[in-house]
This record gives structure tokens, sequence and C-alpha cells, in this order.
């Protein structure tokens, strides 16, 4: 007859209250685990699902997600003249902010070429993007009907397709257009904004003496086409052709390109080590501090539970208990409230994480290393209510 | 051979002006199927008595045998396993019957077989025929919350008579019941102490419920005031 299982049978009301709240704290500790693993799985989503070995970015910048990045979109042909480069793509990024029935709705814009790398890897629902304009592919996160159309820019895109699992490092859902209209999201100015351009670089081209009015007049036009151009991109994404020494391209890029090459590892490392490091660091402290409230409530529970029992206690010593026996009831009542709790936690999490606004990634070492941590809490909270059990007195079930 | 045997026996707390004799040179000795009573006002020392001879309370001189084992030489023998000797020889009633509350009747006489070794469908059956000889066969299931004062007690005299031990101690097992309970109390230990052959020490201060009783000792002070009285 094991004594713990038989108390908290008996009382196993007060022991679900107990295991009910300390297992919302675990689910809390769990969860933030979840979110940690969400944070990494949104910083490297994008690169992971773009298959791309290097990044072409901007000269001394870490772009395009970690920092602000350009390229003229003809990079794209130089970087995939480069020996070992099997397929180059400019690829185009922009955080996007539109309003939708009353309500801000923030996504991430990727634009891609049709047959080029970096589209949405999959599609749940839907279609993927056929037609070179105003078509746009959406995640499940966005809650977007197929057929609803959204006004970005100057222009109105139609939802064609659905994909899931696609998140910013900020958390926001992808959205993806082909790379001109994204180009033209991020880069066309409108016609009052051309006009003044227009108006801004014939008066300066007055002021060169050495061009007569009519020049000024012919060559206007052609500097605003300039200046106006949409024909960049943030980023162009390359795989290696087999073989090709990854060292070696990024080199060669850097030295004749003038761009920067970063490959998908170090591009990793930046996303990880850099833009996440505060939010992986406070999800870690909270998730210490947390536990050390678990391993409070459990101690000062347990403790409790013994001096409740002080009588019984004193009564199994006195008809010979050995102490053995005293301190299992202890372990195993902990033991038992810890994992209670952890199965607890562990069913509202798996209930709910699909329901936070950012990614929780349930990641079954993170919950084995938490199972094992609380079980280890349990043990040394026990530890103080076995003490306090072994030194009670077996002449205290003596008396009324 | 007696069941109990005690020579000499003394306990006193503290040292020099704070020293307090709780027991002085008590001497008895108490056969096995015999119901003895040990009686006096409170502070008198029959508890001390009880615990000492209880291997709870060690004392500060003297001897005690129990069923053939000297447990007390001067102090307690080294190298005995008190707990051992508690848990195979000994059995005890309390005041305030101390059943462990989140077990049920026959839970609370199959936990102190357990602690001797007896297991399974064999504790279960020796409990069981204990509470049914004690008229509690109804009651098996019941928690000790949902026992009367006087069934909660017989519950408590099967759970001491469990691992059929030589001497039985108990501790105000009337305190707590009404005149009637507790005189039913003291006539079934009268009959189990026949019936078990176990030697029985009844500490009470009501000398009304010690009535039929084989032997009383009356304690004053510490000492053995009186000759054994036999009733």
């Amino acid at each position: 007859m094991n004594l713990a299982v038989r108390d908290i049978l008996r009382h196993r009301w007060r022991f679900i209250q107990t295991s009910v709240g300390l297992g919302l704290l675990i689910a809390v500790v769990m969860s933030m685990g979840g979110i940690y693993r969400g944070l990494i799985a949104d910083a490297t989503v994008a690169l992971t699902s773009t298959g791309a070995d290097l990044w072409i970015v901007q000269k001394d910048t870490e772009g395009p997600f970690a920092a602000a990045s350009r390229l003229p979109e003809d990079a794209e042909y130089r970087i995939a003249a480069v020996p070992g480069i099997a397929q180059a793509s400019g690829l185009s990024f922009q955080n996007m902010q539109v309003s939708r029935f009353g309500k801000p709705l923030r996504f991430f814009l990727v634009g891609y070429k049709l047959n080029g790398l970096g589209g949405p890897p999959v599609i749940v629902a839907g279609r993927g993007i056929r037609q070179q304009h105003y078509e746009m592919v959406v995640d499940k996160a966005m809650k977007i009907e197929l057929g609803e159309t959204l006004k970005l820019g100057l222009n109105h895109y139609t939802v064609v397709g659905i994909t899931k699992g696609m998140a910013s490092v900020a958390g926001d859902p992808f959205a993806y257009v082909t790379l001109a209209n994204a180009q033209d999201i991020q880069f066309k100015t409108d016609n009052d904004a051309i006009r003044n351009s227009r108006a801004r670089i014939a008066q300066k081209m007055s002021q060169v003496a050495t061009l007569s009015p009519a020049q000024i007049t012919q060559l206007t036009p052609l500097v605003t086409e300039i200046a106006v151009s949409t024909h960049m991109v943030n980023a162009v994404a390359a795989t290696l052709a087999p073989g090709a020494d990854l060292k070696e391209i990024q080199e060669s890029i850097q030295r004749w390109n003038h761009y920067r090459a970063i490959s998908t590892a170090e591009q990793e490392k930046i996303l990880t080590s850099g833009m996440i490091q505060k939010s992986k660091m406070q999800l870690g402290l909270f998730r210490i501090i947390l536990l050390t409230i678990s391993a409070v409530i459990i101690t000062l529970i347990i403790y409790t539970m013994t001096m409740e029992k002080t009588r019984v206690i004193a009564t199994l010593k006195l008809i010979g208990s050995p102490n053995k026996v005293v301190a299992a009831l202890i372990l195993q009542q902990s033991l038992l409230i810890g994992l209670i709790a952890y199965v607890i936690g562990y069913v509202i999490v798996s209930a709910t994480y699909d329901k936070f606004p950012r990614r929780v990634e349930l990641v079954a070492f993170d919950l084995e290393a938490l199972f094992a941590i609380v079980m280890i809490i349990c043990v040394l909270s026990s530890l103080i209510g076995v003490r306090k059990a072994l030194k009670v007195d077996a002449s205290q079930a003596l008396g009324g | 051979m007696h069941a109990i045997e005690v020579k000499g026996l003394t306990k006193i707390y503290g040292k020099g002006h704070t020293e307090v004799v709780a027991l002085a040179d008590a001497s008895l000795t108490v056969s096995p199927g015999e119901l003895v009573a040990v009686i006096g006002p409170s502070g008198s020392g029959k508890t001390t008595m009880l615990t000492t001879i209880g291997l709870i309370n060690e004392p500060t001189r003297g001897l005690v045998i129990l069923d053939g084992i000297t447990v007390v030489d001067g102090s307690w023998v080294p190298g005995l396993d008190l707990k051992r000797i508690r848990r195979e020889r000994l059995g005890f009633i309390f005041q305030s019957y101390n059943l462990i509350p989140f077990l049920t009747a026959v839970e609370n006489v199959i936990v102190a077989l357990n602690l001797n070794g007896v297991r399974g469908k064999e504790a279960r059956m020796r409990a069981v025929e204990l509470l049914d000889k004690l008229f509690l066969g109804s009651r098996l299931k019941n928690y000790p919350t949902e026992l009367s004062g006087g069934e909660a007690q017989r519950v408590a005299i099967a759970r001491a008579l469990a691992n059929r031990p030589k001497v039985i101690l108990a501790d105000e097992p009337t305190a707590a019941l009404d005149t009637d309970n507790g005189k039913n109390v003291m006539e079934l230990l009268k009959k189990l102490a026949v019936e078990h052959n176990s030697a029985i020490m009844v500490v009470t201060h009501d000398s009304r419920m010690v009535e039929g009783f084989d032997r009383i000792f009356e304690v004053h002070d510490g000492r053995i005031t009186h000759e054994p009285v036999r009733t």
C-alpha cells in the first residue's frame, strides 16, 4: 500500500487544485520555451524556406533582414555569372502595415521572381502566383480568405493562395507578391511625387550653364526616370552548383562585385545572435524566475503538507516505521504533485499553442529537459519536508 | 518469563537546578495475558513510564526487559533496532486514536502489517479478520472521520494487535470516549489480553475505568506509591 498515493486519492481535489495552480505556472514556463524556439524558427524560416546558400547584399551591411540593403536588380545577372553559382534571384523584403476593416494588419512582404528563389514554400489552399501582377499569397496567420483583395501601395492585390508557418523575426506573417509588384509597392512614387521630382531636376539643370533650355527639356524626363526607377532589390539569393567552394565564391563576389556575400550559416548567426539575442535573454530570465517561483511554491506546499501530517508521521514512527517509509511518503507526494502539474501544464500548452499570436514551437528536448528540471525541483523541495518529517518525535503521537 | 520486566527505571529531565525527576526507581513486572493499569494525576510520571517502556523516551537509568529482550540496561542497549522491536513486539493505543486520516479502517490495520513485511492478500485477510472480531466488519471501508469515537478506538486496538505483539501499551485510551464507550473499550482490552496472551499496560488518570484489571499501579511524583492492587 502506497501511503503517498492513498493520501493523494483521499484529498484528490486539494491535490488537483494545487497541481492545477502549479501546472499553470509550468505551462507558462513551457510556453516561454516554445516562444523562444518560435523566435529562432521565425528568424530562420525565410532562410531555410528559400533554400539559398548565399545572400548577396549591399556592401558593408548585414541585410536584408537585420539591416537595410539595396542593390540594383541587374546585380542578379552579375552574380549568376560567377563561376560556381547555380541560380541567383533578386528578392525584396519589407515590413508593411495596412488597414483592414478598420484594424491594422501587419505583415512581411516578400517579392520574388516566379521562376526564381524565395517564393512560398508550401501552398495549403488555393494556388501559387501565376500572373506577373496583382496576385498575392498570404500566410494562414493573416486570416485572409482566398479571393479577398488588399490595397498595397497604389494597387489592389487578390489573394490567390495561402501558405503557412511563415513569419518574420518580428513575428509578422509573410505575404508574397512578384518581385515587380514588390518593387512597385516599395519604390514606386505617386504622380505628384514624380512631378515634384521632375521640377526639382529641371531646376537643378537650369543652374548648369553649359546646358541649353532645349537640352534641359530633353534630359529632364530621362533623368527623372532614372531617379524614380524601381528596379532595385534588397538582396540576391543564390544557390551553389554541386562541388562549388562557398568561401571562394564569397571572396570572389566581395572582391569583384563590391557586394557583401553572406553564407546562410552566417546569416543565421546574424539573425539569432544579433536580432533576437535580447528577446532570448529576456525569455531565458523569465523562465529562470518562474522556475524559481515554482521551486519556492513546491517547497512551501510540501512543507505545509508535512506540517499538517506531523501527528500521522509521529504515529507511523511510534508503530515502528523506518525513516525510509516516512521519507518516501514526503518525496513521492512531491514528485506526484510535480508530475501531475507537468501533465496539466503540457495539456494546457498543447491545447493552446497554436492560438498564441506568435509561433510557439514545442521541442521534445525542451519538454524532456523541463520535465527533468521539475522533477529535480520536486526532489530538492521535498528535502526540507523530509528533514522536518525525520525530526518529528514519535512521542508527539501521545497525548490529546 | 514476564512480558514486561522493569527494575529501578528512572527518568530525569534537565540538569542541576533545572533537574526534574519524572520517574524515580520504578520497578514492576507484567505477565503475558495480564491487564495492568497505571493510574495517577496529571504530571505524576505515568506517561513517562509508558514512553520509556515503549522505547520512545530513553531512560536515565534502570533495566527494561520486553518479551525476553533486554532493551534498557542503564540506557538503551546499543545495537538494538528499537523501531523494529516497536513494530514487532509492541502495540500502541492512543488517547485520540491516531488513525491515519487518509486510510480506511481496514487500511489502518494493513499499514501496521505492511510495516512488518506482511503484504497483499494475507495482510488484508488478517486485517479483516481482526476488525470482524472487534465488530467492525461493516465499517472496513470507512475513513476515520466517518467512525464514531468507540469505533475509531476499536480500529486503533485492531492496529495495535495486528502484529500479535506480546506487549500492548495504551495511553489514556478512554479519555476521548464517553463513559459507556470507555467501559466497552476496557472490557475489550481485558478480553484481548487473555485471548492474545498479551501483557496490556493501560495508563489512565480515571480510576473508574480500571475496574476488573488484574493489577493497578498508582504513581505520584514519579514514584510508584502503592503496592500493586489486585482487583
